[in-house]
C-alpha cells in the first residue's frame, strides 16, 4: 500500500532514538504570545512540533535531522543540534 | 600525546567521501568522520549521479558501484490539474558506456563509496557527531567528537557536513540560512515490480527514466517535484522554498500525498508499496550563498559550501567535484608545510574557475527571481495548459483563428507589456 498520511510514512521509518532531545524549544512563552501561526506545527516533515495549549511538545523521536525548524522558526526560538553520534534517523534507502 | 592526522574529513557523503578518497590514494593521513550509523544513514537525494564527476574519481564504477538504472529518458512536464505539457529527450547512446547519468539509492552507494576510501587507506569512524572545530590562534588545528576524550588534530580540517553546516557558522564562514535560501524536500521510495515499471515508463532492461514536475506539483509554489525509475522501485518526491512553505502554509507530506494523487500521477505509482519517507534540505541559495570556503587549516565542499545548481538538479556531481579540488589543494599544501589560508586558497581558485562557480554564477539570479515573482509557475504553467489544449483540439475552427485567439487570451490576461516583461525577466535569470 501506498501511504496517504504522515503517521503511516513516519511508520516506514527506523530510528534509534536518544534518552535525550537533540531540539530544544528555548522559550514556550514566544510560541504562546508571538506567533499565532505555530509555523513549526506546519512546515516540519516529520510532525515533531505539536502545539499543546500551553507549550510546544517536540516528539524528537521522529525528527528526520533536516533543519527546517531551526531555520524557519521565526523567533530563532528553536535550539537545534544533532544526535549522539549513530543515534537518531536510520535511512536504508535514499 | 593525542592523535594527529593529516586530514579530517566531517561527513562520509560524496564531497567527504571524494576527499578522503583522493587524500588517502596519494598517501595522506585520513580520518573520515560520518555521524550515522553507517554512511548514507543521513543522507537523501532525489536520486541522479551523474557518472563524469564520479567516473574522475573512480574510472568504470557502474562495474562494480550499487547503481540502479542508466537514465535514457528525461522528461519534463508542466502540469495543471487535470492536464500536463511535456518534453523530454529519449535517446539510446545514454544506455551505453560511458553513460550520462544513473538512478541511485544512497543509503547504498555512500557505504560502497566510503569503502572505496577505506581501501584507499582512509580510516571511517562512524557514530560519532563533531560538536566543534578546535581553533587556536586563528587556525583550525582538529575537532571536537562526542567521544569520550574526543579531540583529533590535524593539519587541515574539511568541512562536509552537508546542507546545515553548524561547523561553517561556528567559524563564521556564514550566517544562518535564510527560509528562501533552502527548499525543503519529502520523497518517498515506493516499490513497484521491474515489469510494472517497464511498461509504465515504456523501458526495457536496465534502462531508467527521469520526469520532472512544474507547477500543480508544487501547487504554484516554487519549487519542483520528480519521479524517478529505480530497478524495482520509484523516487517520487516534491519541494520547495521552505520561504514558501512557510507563506503558503503548506504541509510537505501533505504536498507530497496531492502529488501521488494527482490524475496525472497515480497510474504510474497504482499497485506500489511504501517503503521509506525521506525528508531533507537542498541548498539552494545558488551563487550569493557560498560561504567563505577556505580558512586557515581548513575548506569547505559539498552541500556545506552550498554547491548545487538547482535548475538542473546537480549537486552531488558539485560535491564530488569539490572534494577532488579539495584534495588536490591538501596535497599541495601538504607537500609544501603551508596549511595557511592563502595555501588553502588555491581550493577556492580552482572551484571558482570551475564548472561549478560558473554554473552558479550562470543561474545567480534564478532563484530569486522566481521566489519573488511566482507567477511563472502559478499562472504560465496553466496557460500554456489550456494553450495547448485549444491548440489541439479540433472543434471546426480554423489555426489561424485558433493561434489568434491563444495570443489574444494570454496577453489579454496580463496585458502584452507584462507578458513580455514576465518573458524578459525569466530570460535574464536563465541566459
Amino acid at each position: 500500500m501506498s501511504t496517504n498520511n504522515i503517521e503511516e510514512k513516519q511508520y516506514l521509518l527506523r530510528f534509534k532514538c536518544d534518552t535525550k532531545s537533540h531540539l530544544t524549544v528555548l522559550d514556550h512563552d514566544i510560541c504562546m504570545t508571538q506567533c499565532p501561526d505555530k509555523l513549526c506545527t506546519v512546515f516540519c516533515p516529520a510532525e515533531v512540533y505539536k502545539w499543546e495549549g500551553l507549550r510546544m511538545q517536540v516528539g524528537y523521536e521522529g525528527c528526520h535531522e533536516c533543519g527546517s525548524c531551526r531555520i524557519g522558526c521565526p523567533y530563532q526560538n528553536i535550539k537545534w543540534e544533532y544526535p549522539k553520534g549513530g543515534h537518531g534517523i536510520v535511512f536504508r534507502l535514499a | 600525546m593525542p592523535e594527529k592526522f593529516d586530514v579530517i574529513i566531517v561527513g562520509a557523503g560524496p564531497a567527504g567521501t571524494s576527499c578522503a578518497f583522493v587524500c588517502a590514494k596519494n598517501g595522506l593521513n585520513v580520518l573520515l568522520i560520518e555521524r550515522g550509523e553507517y554512511p548514507g544513514s543521513k543522507n537523501v537525494m532525489g536520486g541522479v549521479l551523474y557518472r563524469k564527476q564520479m567516473e574522475e574519481l573512480i574510472p568504470e564504477f557502474w562495474k562494480e558501484a550499487p547503481l540502479e538504472r542508466p537514465v535514457i529518458e528525461q522528461r519534463f512536464w508542466m502540469m495543471d490539474k487535470e492536464s500536463v505539457v511535456q518534453f523530454g529527450y529519449k535517446g539510446l547512446e545514454w544506455g551505453q558506456e560511458p553513460y550520462n547519468n544513473f538512478t541511485v539509492l544512497r543509503a547504498q552507494f555512500d557505504q560502497w563509496f566510503a569503502q572505496k576510501a577505506v581501501e584507499a587507506g582512509a580510516l571511517l569512524v562512524n557514530e560519532t557527531v563533531v560538536t566543534e572545530c578546535l581553533v587556536e590562534d586563528g587556525k583550525v588545528v582538529g575537532v571536537r567528537t562526542d567521544r569520550p576524550d574526543g579531540d583529533v588534530f590535524a593539519d587541515v580540517v574539511v568541512l562536509a557536513d552537508g546542507v546545515n553546516s553548524l561547523l561553517g557558522k561556528q567559524l563564521g564562514f556564514h550566517k544562518e540560512f535564510r527560509p528562501d535560501e533552502v527548499a525543503l524536500t519529502v520523497m518517498e521510495v515506493i516499490n513497484l515490480s521491474k515489469d510494472k515499471i517497464n511498461e509504465r515508463f515504456n523501458l526495457s532492461e536496465n534502462q531508467g527514466c527521469t520526469i520532472e514536475i512544474f507547477g500543480d506539483s508544487t501547487k504554484g509554489n516554487l519549487g519542483t517535484a520528480f519521479l524517478y525509475t529505480n530497478k524495482d522501485s520509484l523516487n517520487i518526491g516534491v519541494g520547495t522554498t521552505l520561504s514558501s512553505m512557510i507563506k503558503a502554509k503548506l504541509k510537505p507530506y501533505e504536498l507530497l500525498d496531492y502529488l501521488k494523487t494527482h490524475p496525472m500521477v497515480k497510474p504510474f505509482l497504482e499497485g506500489g508499496e511504501s517503503a521509506e519517507y525521506l525528508a531533507h534540505l537542498i541548498p539552494e541559495g545558488g551563487y550569493r550563498s557560498v560561504p567563505k570556503v577556505a580558512g586557515n587549516g581548513v575548506v569547505v565542499v559539498g552541500d556545506a559550501a552550498q554547491l548545487v545548481n538547482a535548475i538542473h538538479r546537480e549537486g552531488s556531481n558539485m560535491a564530488m567535484a569539490s572534494g577532488k579540488m579539495a584534495a588536490e589543494t591538501i596535497i599541495l599544501a601538504k607537500h609544501e608545510g603551508d596549511f595557511s589560508e592563502s595555501s588553502l586558497n588555491r581550493y577556492r581558485e580552482e572551484l571558482y574557475g570551475s564548472f561549478i562557480m560558473k554554473d552558479l554564477e550562470k543561474y545567480k539570479d534564478a532563484t530569486h527571481v522566481f521566489e519573488k515573482y511566482p507567477q511563472y509557475l502559478r499562472d504560465y504553467v496553466p496557460m500554456v495548459n489550456r494553450a495547448a489544449s485549444k491548440f489541439f483540439t479540433v472543434d471546426g475552427t480554423p489555426k489561424k483563428d485558433k493561434q489568434k485567439e491563444i495570443m489574444r487570451s494570454v496577453t489579454g490576461e496580463k496585458g502584452t507589456i507584462r507578458v513580455l516583461k514576465d518573458i524578459y525577466r525569466a530570460w535574464k535569470a536563465v541566459k
